[in-house]
């Protein structure tokens, strides 16, 4: 039941202690920072959105009667670019990560405050560029920039997108460089690494993909840029250019990028798992050590996207055989949450929906990712719909899923406000059923032959498309319900207590919203992770 | 998870730590601290000039004649020498630190300007290359042309990378300036002490990486097949 | 993890030994590259250069002397580039393995 809370005396914490915009922009709070993050990775989400919705105006019919072939390649450039660059990789690690990941370890902020709030401004530098390339005409070359076309043929602002992503690429570095640092050296006393939250170890993972891929796409594009602008022929075939060169260089990057992406929901899902199971993750040696090997392994992979480009067969049949053995870690962590639930004490709050249609929806999509390894099936199936099915199942069904659920997992304790339980459970219902019904059609499409990054499409393709259409309208109401009942949460929703879940971790036993310097004294472990022998009955019931 | 927790106020009369950020614990955790995010960086840099590098291999193993011929078009002796520069930069710079750790004030201002002079010297010398380079119509473009060299049809690439990698490395190099000139006026000014003198030491760690990519860059770009293409 | 070897001064004359042999390797490398070893030229001045860099990392940057922590990341910096340079260079020197026209 939704009620107004009764009017309380606020306590200082860190939302209130300083007032006024100045002391947000120029913060070195750790905690604001992610704020900030929170703010503009969401704005960009729903701008990517935006493109998705048109896409599937657009493919609702055979015909290309909404936009035209130039207009439709810019839509699902943008939808691209700011899905991945700007929402994707930053999301968890740069809002839940900078908010959590000092509290987790019982420090007071992050190795560099300075630089963290220099990664916000970077992020929204290369946001501006990428706003300013939508605003003067777009791009269209799709989010992946294949050479020779955005260096020589395209018409679109291929230089100003490249650098809005190279500009982003820094803020990327500095966010993993920060989380490095930071694990390593200000782990409150006691806390080993094998007493971590699994979120830690996922952070900690992502980081070095952050760390070592970057800047290759960084430099890669530069040369798009330099090659675009002085006619340089890194990667004109008239030079002696060699356009597959690039797609190792972008790929390089670009691949580890996924798990960018994956590793931190896999870590919100560990925590979410456990709490609402009231159970410690089955095999945290496991899953902490699965994290290390994903990104590891992820950068032995990438040249499954060039299967058909040119590559030789030999380096085919290797990248085959290692994205093959790059699941492994995956499924691992897969039957360990399962196993975490096993004989727990399930609770189905709103964290825990997401955090179970994740594992369904991940499934799905890293095995049809195998499906892909096969170099046999990919000739079959590359540059279809069951390529761009595939990777919204892992993207969408695994990514964002952990992102909300971490957002509305730890929303309690960033702001100190419960959020209706009810209307959060009809909007993660809302997603999965909308989810599904948008991309699985698309799995038989792209079976059945359907290529993606067209407009148009043979009317025997009708009917999936529509449904996929459908499909989409749901899954948007699900994505924009939580903007209006989190967003009233803030003023109205029922005041959070420290631990309302009854959730183990060292940001859970400081208050919410937490005071500045996090805690008021510096813990010191000395317990091992996940005990729940300590925990009291659990407070708050949704 | 935490059984009990130990206060950490500081003692009532303690001098005021100045460097120390409130957020670190000790002294020692904030130079460590800035030691490995500083060596996080440089490796951030060795992918950024590696996926160059990677083109090099790459054209380098496709086009070995026009490689080559092209490579023979640079300076050996300024390359020579602009190296022997910078390794002398190098070790100005090591003994600009370790006058930092013994707090020689002046010799440390010392060392630092020196690195600048031979910094500046190395620019100076690329400078001169890359004009004359501009005016043998060395630089790929319209008026390009290779005199007399195997497979000028893909020399361009070589030049390219002649350009791309030593560019991006004096980019690096003239960041290093400013980067040098404010720690030579802080030098000055004395708030370099054996207690803190991080912010050298963090620079010594940038500098000696830009020498390392020349160290390499010399050799590939400079010494591709001079048994055949001769000693200018 | 938190080996403590931040306050070792490393005395000068390792330093003016270890500028001594650059400046050596540099000429050394200059010459032999006018030596025609033929396919081995790029083997020797790479493995000059990667000696140049391994003394300039272990003495002027104080890798030596430095933490296991530092230690590892300049080695997972090194083992990251190499696979870029390695894995890529495969696919380039496989192609034409097959003897497929256009491959």
């Amino acid at each position: 039941m939704i009620t107004a809370s009764p009017p309380v005396k606020e306590t200082k914490n860190y939302l209130n202690n300083e007032k006024g915009i100045k002391s947000w922009l120029l913060t070195g709070d750790h905690k604001r920072i992610a704020i900030l993050y929170l703010i503009s990775v969401t704005a960009f989400f729903a701008l990517g959105g935006v493109f998705a919705s048109l896409i599937r105006l657009e493919l609702a019919t055979p015909a290309g009667d909404l936009l035209e072939s130039n207009q439709y390649n810019k839509v699902f450039t943008m939808h691209g670019i700011l899905m991945v660059f700007f929402f994707l990789i930053p999301s968890i690690p740069a809002t839940l990560g900078n908010f959590l990941i000092p509290m987790m370890i019982g420090a007071k902020d992050l190795a560099f405050p300075k630089i963290n709030l220099l990664s916000w401004y970077i992020y929204i530098v290369g946001g501006i560029f990428t706003l300013y390339v939508l605003l003067t005409g777009g791009v269209d070359t799709g989010w992946t920039f294949y050479t020779p076309f955005s260096t020589s043929y395209s018409n679109g602002y291929v230089i100003a997108a490249g650098l809005g992503i190279f500009i982003n690429g820094f803020s990327s570095i500095l966010t993993g460089l920060n989380f490095i640092v930071t694990i390593h050296r200000m782990r409150a006393p006691g806390l080993t690494w094998f007493r971590l939250p699994l979120f830690v170890w996922a952070h900690y993972a992502t980081s070095a993909i952050m760390i070592l891929g970057t800047p290759v796409v960084a430099v890669t594009l530069f040369l798009v840029v330099l090659e675009r602008g002085f006619h340089i022929g890194f990667f004109d075939p008239a030079y002696g250019g060699d356009p597959v060169l690039f797609q190792h260089l972008f790929w390089f990057y670009s691949h580890p990028a996924v798990y960018i992406m994956i590793l931190p929901s896999m870590g919100v899902i560990s925590e979410v798992i456990s709490t609402f199971s009231s159970k410690k993750p089955f095999g945290y040696t496991f899953i902490a050590f699965s994290s290390v090997a994903i990104a590891v392994f992820g950068f032995l992979v990438w040249g499954h996207h060039l299967f058909v480009a040119g590559q030789s067969i030999y380096a085919g049949l290797v990248f085959s055989v290692l994205s093959y053995i790059v699941a492994i870690p995956s499924a691992i962590k897969v039957f360990n949450w399962a196993a975490t639930m096993y004989k727990g004490q399930v609770r189905l709050e709103t964290p825990m929906l997401y955090a179970l249609g994740f594992i369904g929806l991940f499934t799905v999509g890293g095995l049809t990712g195998i499906f892909l390894s096969s170099l046999g099936m990919d000739v079959h199936l590359t540059d279809t719909y069951f390529v761009v099915a595939h990777f919204h199942y892992v993207m969408v069904g695994g990514a964002l899923l952990g992102y909300l659920a971490g957002i509305h997992f730890w929303w309690p304790k960033i702001f100190g406000r419960m959020y209706s339980s009810v209307w959060s459970k009809v909007s993660a219902a809302l997603v999965f059923v909308g989810f599904n019904l948008t991309f699985f059609p698309q799995f038989l499409l792209g079976y059945m032959g359907m290529p993606r990054r067209y407009h148009v499409y043979p009317p025997e393709f009708q009917v999936f498309n529509v449904l996929s259409s459908a499909g989409a309208s749901v899954l948007a109401l699900g994505l924009i319900l939580p903007a209006i009942y989190l967003t009233w949460s803030l003023k109205h929703g029922e005041i959070a207590s420290a631990n309302p879940w009854g959730a183990t971790g060292l940001e859970w036993q400081t208050a919410s919203p937490p005071i500045t310097e996090n805690f008021e004294v510096t813990p010191v472990v000395t317990t091992e992770a996940y005990d729940y022998s300590t925990q009291q009955e659990v407070v708050h019931v949704g | 998870m935490a059984s009990h927790v130990v206060a950490h106020k500081p003692a009532e009369h303690e001098p005021v730590n100045t460097t120390l950020r409130h957020h670190f614990a000790s002294d020692e955790q904030q130079k460590d601290a800035a030691t490995i995010g500083m060596w996080v960086f440089l490796v951030t840099e060795i992918m950024f000039f590696g996926g160059l590098f990677l083109a090099y291999f790459a054209y380098r193993q496709a086009y070995p004649a026009a490689f080559a011929s092209a490579s023979g078009k640079t300076n050996l002796w300024l390359g020579a020498a602009n190296t022997t520069v910078l390794i002398c930069s190098s070790l100005t710079m090591a003994l600009a630190v370790h006058a930092a750790s013994l707090g020689k004030k002046t010799l440390l201002v010392i060392f630092l300007v020196l690195t600048l002079m031979l910094g500046g010297a190395f620019l100076g010398v690329k400078a001169y290359e890359y004009h004359d380079k501009w005016v043998h119509h060395e630089v790929p473009g319209a008026h390009f042309e290779c005199e007399g060299c195997d497979d000028a049809g893909h020399a361009p690439l070589f030049f390219s990378l002649y350009f791309g990698m030593t560019g991006l490395h004096a980019t690096h190099m003239l960041i290093g300036f400013v980067i040098l000139v404010i720690l030579i006026v802080k030098a000055q000014k004395g708030e370099f002490t054996t207690k803190w003198y991080t912010p050298v030491e963090m620079f010594g760690l940038y500098w000696h990486f830009v020498d390392i990519v020349w160290i390499f860059l010399f050799p590939l770009l400079y010494l591709i097949d001079r048994s055949h293409t001769g000693l200018k | 993890m938190s080996d403590h070897s931040e306050h070792h001064i490393v005395p000068k004359r390792v330093y003016f030994a270890v500028f001594a042999t650059l400046i050596a390797m540099t000429w050394v490398t200059a010459w032999v590259s006018t030596v025609d070893l033929g396919r081995l030229n790029i083997f020797v001045a790479l493995s000059i250069a990667i000696f140049k860099a391994s003394l300039v990392i272990l003495f002027f940057m104080h890798v030596k002397y430095g933490t296991k922590l530092t230690k590892m990341i300049v080695l997972a910096g090194l083992y990251w580039l190499i696979l870029l340079l390695f894995i890529a260079m495969c696919d380039l020197w496989t192609r034409t393995w097959m003897g497929v026209p256009g491959r």
